[in-house]
């Protein structure tokens, strides 16, 4: 590839003016709008002098508590990309019948389809788990930070870079064309030539790192960093399916990296792993990229399982029923999500006993799933449930998710499978079930952990609007689906030409304008519970009435999050504190070890973005100097030995006396 | 619980504590040898063409490799049901599990789908 | 929200007195070894991905030349030799370790990073001479997935040594502190793991692959 070493094709590789979309109005437009707001915020950090103060509490920042902030920032930022390219997809199937060709060309649309897939699930629903398991599992344990605070920060800015190759590809060259796991061999040299389909590798292949890094952190942490006490049959539901989670982060993303280092093989240096020709099996990619693929949606779904556990033990003011059945339900799922995967491509043709056991494993896996439901509904009997923002989208999730669970279980029958396969019943499941589970979890835990977080509750008018909406949208947007997909509409399609089919997909884009207005309704909370942050202050440290510990310190936690070690005796550790009529400590305050905070994670993640972005346009030279830099910042960040420092007791003391004062204020 | 030595100010020395692992001599040596009698014989197996039936040879070979594996994990990564209070051994046989899965699994659908949907390329079925 | 704090339920008037926060700092364990631990767990699945690609593409000779023609034995089994004696090297070197012993453990070190060069170049050999011969990664399926399975593990063995030379220099610099002692320790696990790797690649690929 070197055959032509002048300087030009040295430093930029294919990247030509052409790559730039100058003739896409609509990019083009795109592009105006995030300069132009991209502009505005650098003037108004700058003008506010927020820089240092940006570099110095938050990008550099080791806490725990910060990094899981900006994860939930970035996961948000993501939301709205990709949703943009939902509600333009909707549009474009809503008119694009008969002899109108909608507004989009086959090419875009194909990209979008592409990156809303990529961005929602990598980008949006990753982050938001990782953000709110950082943030809450160490509070949960009662520890002071995650077992390796450097990775952690590593871990997030890495995510981060891996996001921004995928928005770099909307304003120079062009996203994948391929769905959002980019089956060979449309995903070949042969057939995607040009830069989408190289994109795609290095930003998975970016985020991946640090998605990996991030779970071994967050394992070794719930396995090491427990308060005293706290054995395994004690540690919170949440707890649990985080270390559940990230045992299946830590053995299935390999996984991805693996398969998708093959297919950059592929295409980079002329392998024939998944070609077409001299030996190659492109369904071997399918096979490999499944293997990740199903536990994947475990990774997902599990924490926020997590959450509406705690979320419903607290609003029905009950222990959770059954904690032991919950712990080995979730324990089942994680061994069990090794053994579905060929449910995605029965109709690869493996043949009836391969088809069936994998039938009959995806019909098992459903049964501990249904026995948590069982819990959630026996934890609300009896209960004094107070139906709090959280605990609503509890309840939607509840029945929105039972339906995506049945679809799934119809479509785990393989004969059923091959009518129904890459249908629209398919997008119909499974957003049913990533919507009505993931979403409404993320969104239960974000309005329930809000106040932990920031100090303030979230606004509840606003946040019952943007459920309604949201629920309303949601099944306005999908049911039409199910009916279209049982009628045998293929996914992924641009165009059509039954004009019987449009009333369908116009109700479908009216679901997703409703959903438009539940994410506006969610800015608009933000934004007013942020100005009313005075009559919504949390100052107790437990607006809810909480079971956990979590809720013992206060909101927001200090730096050091526990002024001393917690003891745990049982479960529902800060629920049994209160019984007993815990007392603050006051005095007595000793020296705290704490990480210091370092700059070494965000220049590693930034070099890596160049080399992503030089490797995606064979800019040979500019790759060999990044990675060369990668490992010298990396070899000179182990030189460091200078990691930590202590918080004296008079800080501690100080931080402590402001909480006592604040809580005397406002009995 | 509240006995813990109230030396704080030293808490970043405690490592040597950690590592929690005593080799000895004798240890490693048993492993090398072992592994050099483990390694020998498959070579010789094959290089001397021992064994005629190729399977046989084959499943003589993988089952040379498992024990030898375990002779590494023992004696050379110090494996044992106690080690960080067994947490290592859990992660290694969930591994052992899911690599045996995915190899297994990988294997066996592949190769049924080759057989469904490539007849041609089977040489079985050549005619 | 303040009358929240007033109305918790009592507690039973029998219930003894309990410690709800040590009094202390607590000791927390480091995590380090066994975070190592676990993200070889997650490399061996990479590799378990590279044996499952090559255990389906392996006999895909596409017209080319077969495992059988094309892998040379003696010379593994040297690679292997190579290898192994590394492994015992390392173990010597940690024994060492463990007596504070900072000369010989480096001597050890030293020569346990030159039997890995060794085997390194003599894999390079082979690849290069597969190049040449024309059974290059690009000609069958069998050969890409040789290629990637052999050489990610070369590539693992590469890292190892760079990381044995930084570690070396660390450990001039600061000496044996707990520190580098814990560092030493995950590359012990990291290089013992990549020899146990090397007797899948030996066994699966090289000895099964020449099989008739």
């Amino acid at each position: 590839m070197l055959a032509h070493p002048d300087l030009t094709t040295l430093i930029f590789g294919r990247l030509t003016l052409e790559s730039l979309p100058l003739h896409v109005p609509i990019v083009l437009g795109t592009f105006a709008v995030v300069a132009l707001g991209g502009l505005v915020l650098v003037a108004v950090l700058t003008y506010f002098k927020l820089w240092g103060y940006l570099w110095r509490e938050w990008f550099t920042s080791i806490d725990h508590k910060r990094i899981g902030i900006m994860y939930m920032i970035l996961g948000f930022i993501m939301l709205l990309r990709g949703f943009a390219d939902a509600i333009m997809m909707r549009a474009q199937q809503a008119i694009s019948f008969g002899d109108n060709m909608g507004y989009l060309p086959p090419e875009h649309y194909d990209q979008i389809f592409t990156a809303h897939g990529v961005i929602m699930i990598f980008f949006v629903a990753m982050p938001m788990v990782t953000g709110l398991m950082n943030f809450v599992m160490p509070l949960q344990i009662g520890a002071r930070d995650v077992a390796f605070p450097f990775l952690n920060n590593f871990s997030f800015w890495m995510t981060v870079a891996g996001a921004l190759l995928v928005m770099a590809s909307l304003f120079v060259g062009e996203f994948a064309r391929t769905g959002w796991l980019a089956y060979p061999p449309l995903s070949d040299i042969a057939s995607s030539p040009d830069a989408g389909v190289d994109y795609y590798i290095w930003a998975l292949q970016i985020a991946g790192v640090g998605t990996l890094l991030s779970g071994i952190n967050l394992l070794v942490t719930i396995i090491k960093m427990r308060a005293p006490g706290m054995t395994m049959m004690k540690m919170p539901v949440f707890t649990w399916t985080a270390l559940c989670t990230n045992v299946l982060i830590v053995a299935a993303f390999p996984v991805l990296t693996a398969v998708l280092a093959l297919l950059a093989l592929d295409r980079y240096a002329g392998t024939n792993f998944f070609t077409t020709e001299l030996g190659g099996n492109a369904m071997m990619y399918v096979n490999l990229i499944w293997i990740w693929g199903h536990p994947e949606v475990y990774i997902l779904v599990l924490p926020v399982f997590g959450i509406f556990s705690e979320v419903t033990a607290t609003f029905s003011r009950k222990p959770l029923f059954g904690y032991t059945s919950m712990v080995y339900a979730t324990v089942v799922i994680t061994v069990l999500s090794y053994l579905v995967w060929l449910h995605h491509f029965f109709t690869m043709g493996s043949g009836a006993s391969v088809n069936s056991f994998f039938g009959i494993t995806t019909m098992i896996i459903s049964i501990p799933t249904g026995a948590k439901i069982f819990n959630w509904l026996f934890t609300m009997y009896r209960g004094r449930v107070e139906f709090e923002v959280p605990m609503m989208w509890v309840l939607a999730f509840m029945v929105t998710f039972v339906i995506g669970g049945m679809t799934g279980v119809l479509l785990a029958v393989p004969p059923a499978d091959f009518s129904l396969h890459n249908s629209l019943f398919l997008i119909a499941h499974f957003h049913n079930v990533i919507i009505g589970g993931v979403v409404f979890g993320l969104f239960a835990g974000i309005t329930y952990w809000f106040p932990k977080a920031f100090g303030f509750k979230l606004d509840p008018f606003w946040g019952k609007c943007a459920f309604w909406f949201w629920v309303v949208g949601f099944y306005f947007a999908f049911m039409p689906l199910y009916v279209l997909g049982l009628m045998g509409v293929t996914r992924r399609l641009s165009h059509f030409t039954d004009p019987a089919l449009q009333i369908w997909f116009v109700l479908a884009a009216f679901g997703a304008f409703l959903i438009l207005l539940g994410i506006a309704s969610m800015i608009i909370q933000f934004v007013v519970s942020f100005r009313r942050r005075e009559a919504l202050r949390d100052v107790t440290g437990d607006p809810w009435n909480g079971r956990t510990l979590e809720w013992s310190t206060s909101s927001p936690p200090p730096k050091y999050n526990f002024a001393f070690t917690p003891l745990v005796h049982d479960h529902d550790a800060w629920w049994m504190m209160k019984k007993h009529h815990y007392q603050r400590p006051l005095d007595g305050f000793i020296p705290i070890h704490m990480p210091l905070n370092t700059g070494a994670g965000i220049t590693l993640a930034g070099l890596s973005f160049v080399f992503g972005f030089a490797m995606v346009w064979y800019m040979w030279l500019v790759a060999i100097v990044s990675f060369a830099a990668i490992v010298v910042v990396a070899i000179a960040h182990t030189f460091n030995y200078h990691r930590d420092y202590y918080l004296t007791a008079d800080e501690v003391r100080r931080v402590e006396t402001s909480r006592t004062e604040l809580m005397a204020r406002h009995v | 619980m509240s006995s813990h030595d109230t030396q704080h100010a030293h808490h970043d020395h405690h490592g040597h504590d950690d590592l929690g692992i005593h080799a000895t001599f004798g240890g490693y040596m048993t492993g090398f040898v072992a592994s050099v009698i483990l390694t020998v014989i498959p070579f010789w197996l094959v290089m001397g063409h021992v064994i005629a039936k190729s399977s046989t040879a084959a499943v003589v070979i993988l089952a040379l490799a498992a024990v030898q594996i375990v002779v590494h994990m023992i004696y050379f990564l110090h494996m044992n049901a106690k080690s960080e209070g067994g947490w290592n051994m859990l992660a290694l046989v969930f591994t052992i599990v899911l690599v045996v899965i995915t190899l297994s699994g990988s294997i066996w659908i592949m190769y049924h789908l080759n057989n469904n949907m490539m007849p041609l390329m089977n040489p079985a079925n050549l005619p | 929200m303040s009358e929240l704090s007033t109305s918790y339920p009592a507690s039973g008037a029998t219930a003894p007195p309990l410690a709800f926060y040590e009094t202390t700092e607590s000791h927390v364990p480091n995590g380090t070894l066994l975070g190592f631990w676990v993200y070889l767990m997650s490399d061996c699945l990479i590799f378990a991905c590279l044996f499952a690609t090559y255990g389906v593409l392996g006999r895909e000779y596409a017209g080319g030349p077969s495992a059988a023609e094309v892998l040379e034995l003696p010379a593994v089994a040297v690679n292997t030799s190579l290898l192994l004696l590394s492994s015992i090297t390392y173990g010597f070197a940690v024994l060492e370790m463990q007596r504070d012993r900072q000369r010989s453990m480096m001597i050890w070190l030293a020569i346990t990073g030159l039997l890995g060069a060794g085997f390194i170049t003599l894999e390079l050999r082979e690849f290069a001479h597969l190049i040449s011969i024309g059974a290059g990664p690009q000609r069958s399926a069998f050969l890409s997935s040789f290629f990637t399975l052999v050489g990610t593990h070369g590539l693992h063995v590469t890292c190892g040594i760079l990381w044995l030379i930084v570690l070396m220099t660390q450990v001039a610099k600061k000496g044996l502190i707990p520190a580098n002692k814990r560092r030493l320790m995950c590359l012990s696990m990291f290089w013992h793991f990549l020899d146990v790797v090397w007797v899948g690649v030996f066994s699966f690929v090289y000895l099964m692959g020449v099989l008739p």
